[in-house]
C-alpha cells in the first residue's frame, strides 16, 4: 500500500516537533531552518498550518530538473532529489507551484521532503496528529468516518 | 552539549556588541537559564543599584534544553534587578523567541549600560548589531514585530520587544515576544525601556547540534512527552481549558481573592471561566474560544487564543482588535476579572489584549485596579481624581483605565507605579495587596495556605511560580495535602521551591511539573549535557538557585519584614466557603521554613548552608 502525508491544519497546535523532527532526521541537527516541512501561522484566524511536499504524480520539479537529479522512489512514490548530480540551477524551485522544493546555499543543492524513505519523521513527532501518514487512496477516510457518525446520528 | 558556550554583551552606551566564552564552571554549578543569568547578574550588579539606572543590566537567557526536542523546550528568562520590587527579578516566555537565540548560537544575551538613542539589537547568527529604533518608539509590541520583520524583509525573524508601557515606566511592564508571550511579571519590560532598548530580533539558521548523547536523548525525550499524553493535567484539562479549567475549581474551594481579596469567593466566577470562554455568546452566537496553541516545543498546549465580540463596547470601532489574539489565560482572567469584581468576559479580554499589545503584566495591572476601586468605594479617591467612576465591577472603568495606564495618560501614570506605591501614596498602605511590592496572583492565601508561604518567601515578591504548592493542595500532585492547614506546608514550599529552580534552569517550562518530576528531567538533562547530571546534583543546583537569590535579595537590604503578608491576610478571616473564619498561617510557618532552609531566625543563610551550596 503506498501512504501519503495527510495534513489537517484544525489539529495543530505550532508546536514545530515537526521541523525539528524533519530537520534531525536530514541533518542530524536540530534546526527548523533547514526543515522540509513548514508551519506557518495565520495569526488573525488564530491558524497554524502545517505544509509540505504532496509528492505530486506528474511533479512540475521532476520535469523540469534539467540533469534528472530528481528521481521517483517507486515504493513511496516520494520524488527524491539526488544530491550527488544536482547541480543547484534551482529551476525545479520555479517550476514547483507549491515552493515545497527550495535551495540551500549553504550546501549548493535543492531539497525536498523525500517522506524520509517511507516513515516521515514530521508524521512520527506530532503530537495531537495534525499530520499522519494514511493510505495514498484514502486520505479522506478520517473526515468521511467523522461525517458517516453524524449521518448515524441523525438517523438514530 | 546542551550550551552553545557563547554570550554576547552588548553594551548600549558605547553602542558595541562582543562575543564571550560561557563560564562552564557557572553553567555546571547554576545550569541555564535562570539559575546561570542570575549568577552573571549577581556577579555583576551592585545590589543596591536604582533598578532603572544604566548600572543595573538585563539578560535574556536560555537553558540547555531550549530549542532541543524535549518537550517546551522552547523557554527563555528575562533577569535583572527589578523596578516594582528592587528585588531580583527573573520571568520567562515560551514562544518561539527562546529557541532562536538558541539556533543563533548563543545562550544568552546581556545588555549593559544605556543607548542614548532609542535602539533595537538585530542578531544573525554570529552577526549583532544595535540599530535605530527612534521609528519604532512609542508604538506597541505588534507593531514593532511586524515592523521589524517587514523592514528586514524576512518573516521568520523572532521578535522580543517592550510596549508603550515599557517606555512609559509602568513599573510592570513587561518584555513580549511572538505577539502574545510575555515574560510577564516584577517590570523586567521597564528595565528594558529604561535603558532604550526597544526590541530583539533574531534570525537563527545554526540550529542545535553536538549533544552529549542525541540517540540516548531523542529516545527519552519522546518516552517523556507519552508521559504529559497520558496525563489528565498535561494530556486533557490544558489542552482543553487551558489554565482557565481552574477559575471554577478554585472558586469552589473558596480561595478565589475577589474585590482586592476582601472575599475569598466571586459569584460570578462562572462567567468568566473556561467554560464561559467555549459558550456561544448571546451576542453574535460565537464562542470566545477559537482554538489552543502550543509554544515552540510543547507538546500540552495550553494557550488559548480568542476572538473578542465585536460589538463590545470595548472595541467597537477598533478593527484592530477584532482578529483572533491571546488569552484569556487563568491568572489574567482573575486579575482583570474576580479581583475587581468584573464578570464582563468581553470586557478582561480587551484589557488582556492591551495588556499584550503595549506590554503589561495583567496580574500587576489588575490587581492594582482592585486596590483603586477599593478606595474609590472607601472614598480615598474619587472619580476627579481617577477621571472615572471607578467601583468594583466597573467594566466601563477597567478598560478606560488599561488605555491610559499603558499610555501614561492622566491618573493611569499612577496606576503604573503598582499598587504598594499607589496605596502608600494615598495613606492606605495596608490595601495593596502584595509582598515585596509585587501583587498576589489567583490564590488565597487563607483558602491555600501553602501558597501564603510561597508568596512570603518567594524572592521575586508574590508568585505563584515559585512553589505551585496548589498542585498538591488542590490537584494532589505528586502527593494531596490539605490546602487548610499549615502543618508540613514549610517542607512542602521548600521542595517546589528547589525543584522549580532547577526546572526554570533547565529551559523547560514548569507546566511539565504537573505530570513529570525533577526525576524526568534529569535524564533529558543527563543526555543533552556534558557532565554528569545526577538526581543529587539536580536538586542541589535547585537550593543554590534559591539561595543566591536570597542573598541578593538581603544584599539589596530586604529583611525579614519583607516575608510577610499584608494584615488582610493574617488578620481578617476568609468570610465563607470551606476555608471560612481562618486567616494566612504564614506568621507561624515562617520561624519553621528559615530553620529547615538552614536560615537563621532573620531568614539570613547561615555560613554553614552557603559553604554546603559553594556560594
Amino acid at each position: 500500500m503506498q501512504k501519503s502525508l495527510f495534513i489537517d491544519p484544525e489539529k495543530c497546535t505550532g508546536c514545530l516537533q515537526c521541523e525539528m523532527a524533519c530537520s534531525f532526521e536530514n541533518t542530524g541537527t536540530f534546526n527548523p531552518s533547514l526543515s522540509r516541512i513548514k508551519v506557518f501561522s495565520f495569526e488573525d484566524a488564530g491558524r497554524k498550518v502545517p505544509y509540505t511536499c504532496t509528492q505530486c504524480d506528474e511533479a512540475w520539479c521532476m520535469q523540469a530538473c534539467p540533469v534528472d537529479s530528481i528521481k521517483l522512489d517507486a515504493e513511496t512514490g516520494a520524488k527524491v532529489v539526488d544530491e550527488d548530480t544536482c547541480v543547484g540551477c534551482k529551476v525545479c524551485t520555479i517550476s514547483c507551484p507549491f515552493g515545497t522544493i527550495n535551495y540551500v546555499a549553504d550546501t549548493g543543492k535543492v531539497q525536498k521532503c523525500d517522506l524520509c524513505g517511507g516513515d516521515p519523521a514530521c508524521a512520527k513527532a506530532c503530537p495531537t496528529d495534525a499530520i499522519t501518514f494514511v493510505d495514498a487512496n484514502w486520505t479522506g477516510l478520517e473526515k468521511m468516518r467523522k461525517w458517516a457518525q453524524k449521518a448515524n446520528e441523525a438517523s438514530l | 552539549m546542551g550550551w552553545t558556550r557563547k554570550i554576547l554583551r552588548v553594551n548600549l552606551t558605547e553602542g558595541t556588541c562582543q562575543a564571550e566564552d560561557l563560564n562552564m564552571q557557572w553553567a555546571m554549578d547554576y545550569l541555564g537559564s535562570r539559575g546561570l543569568a542570575s549568577k552573571y547578574l549577581v556577579e555583576e550588579i551592585d545590589p543596591k543599584v536604582d533598578p532603572l539606572a544604566p548600572e543595573n543590566k538585563l539578560i535574556m537567557a536560555t537553558g540547555p534544553l531550549t530549542g532541543t526536542t524535549a518537550s517546551t523546550g522552547g523557554r527563555y528568562t528575562v533577569v535583572t534587578k527589578g523596578p516594582l520590587t528592587g528585588a531580583i527579578a527573573c520571568s520567562n516566555s515560551g514562544g518561539y523567541f527562546g529557541a532562536e537565540m538558541k539556533f543563533a548560537g548563543w545562550d544568552m544575551v546581556i545588555f549593559e549600560g544605556k543607548s542614548p538613542k532609542p535602539v533595537y539589537l538585530m542578531i544573525e547568527n554570529e552577526r549583532a548589531e544595535l540599530r535605530d529604533a527612534s521609528h519604532l518608539w512609542g508604538t506597541s509590541t505588534w507593531h514593532t514585530e511586524e515592523q521589524i520583520k517587514k523592514e528586514n524583509q524576512d518573516p521568520q525573524i523572532r521578535v522580543s520587544s517592550i510596549g508603550k508601557a515599557g517606555e512609559n515606566g509602568v513599573m510592570y511592564a513587561c518584555v513580549v515576544n511572538d505577539l502574545h508571550r510575555a515574560a510577564g511579571r516584577s517590570g523586567v519590560g521597564t528595565v528594558m525601556g529604561s535603558k532604550n532598548l526597544k526590541a530583539v530580533a533574531i534570525r537563527g539558521t545554526r540550529g542545535v547540534s553536538g549533544l552529549e548523547d542525541f540517540e540516548a536523548f531523542n529516545r527519552i525525550a519522546t518516552e517523556k512527552k507519552q508521559i504529559l499524553a497520558d496525563n489528565a493535567v498535561t494530556g486533557e484539562g490544558l489542552p482543553a481549558y487551558g489554565t482557565q479549567v481552574l477559575m471554577n475549581v478554585i472558586n469552589e474551594m473558596g480561595a478565589l481573592p475577589t474585590r482586592n481579596h476582601r472575599d475569598v469567593a466571586f459569584e460570578s466566577a462562572n462567567d468568566i471561566s473556561a467554560e464561559a470562554m467555549a459558550k456561544p455568546r448571546e451576542t453574535d452566537g460565537k464562542a470566545h474560544l477559537v482554538t489552543n496553541q502550543a509554544c515552540f516545543g510543547c507538546t500540552i498546549a495550553c494557550g488559548r487564543i480568542s476572538k473578542i465580540d465585536e460589538k463590545h463596547f470595548s472595541v467597537v470601532n477598533k478593527p484592530q482588535y477584532h482578529g483572533a489574539s491571546g488569552g484569556l489565560e487563568y491568572e489574567a482572567a482573575w486579575a482583570l476579572g474576580a479581583a475587581n469584581g468584573v464578570k464582563d468576559l468581553e470586557a478582561l479580554q480587551y484589557a488582556n489584549l492591551i495588556c499584550n499589545e503595549q506590554g503589561m503584566d495583567p496580574i500587576s495591572f489588575g490587581a492594582t485596579i482592585g486596590a483603586v476601586m477599593e478606595m474609590f468605594e472607601n472614598g480615598t479617591l474619587d472619580e476627579a481624581t481617577i477621571g472615572v467612576k471607578a467601583p468594583f465591577g466597573s467594566a466601563e472603568a477597567l478598560c478606560e483605565l488599561v488605555d491610559m495606564t499603558a499610555s501614561g495618560e492622566g491618573f493611569g501614570r499612577e496606576i503604573g507605579l503598582g499598587s504598594k506605591r499607589l496605596c502608600e501614596k494615598y495613606g492606605q498602605p495596608e490595601l495593596s495587596m502584595s509582598v515585596k511590592g509585587q501583587e498576589f496572583p489567583a490564590y488565597d492565601s487563607r483558602g491555600i495556605q501553602g501558597m501564603g508561604l510561597t508568596y512570603a518567601t518567594s524572592n521575586r515578591g508574590a508568585c505563584h511560580l515559585r512553589s505551585y504548592t496548589v498542585a498538591s493542595e488542590v490537584l494532589g500532585i505528586p502527593v494531596k495535602t490539605d490546602p487548610l492547614v499549615t502543618e508540613g506546608k514549610p517542607d512542602l514550599v521548600m521542595a517546589f521551591q528547589d525543584a522549580t529552580a532547577a526546572f526554570d534552569a533547565s529551559g523547560l517550562c514548569i507546566f511539565t511539573s504537573f505530570a513529570w518530576s525533577l526525576g524526568d528531567i534529569q535524564p533529558q538533562i543527563d543526555a543533552a549535557c556534558e557532565g554528569d547530571w545526577s538526581m543529587e546534583k539536580l536538586s542541589e543546583v535547585g537550593e543554590r538557585i534559591w539561595n543566591m537569590e536570597k542573598m541578593f535579595n538581603l544584599a539589596a537590604g530586604f529583611t525579614k519584614a519583607d516575608d510577610q503578608l499584608p494584615k488582610r491576610l493574617t488578620e481578617e478571616a476568609a468570610k465563607e466557603g470551606p476555608a471560612k473564619g481562618l486567616v494566612s498561617g504564614v506568621p507561624e510557618m515562617l520561624p519553621e521554613y528559615y530553620e529547615k532552609r538552614g536560615w537563621d531566625t532573620e531568614g539570613r543563610p547561615k555560613a554553614e548552608t552557603l559553604e554546603r551550596l559553594g556560594l
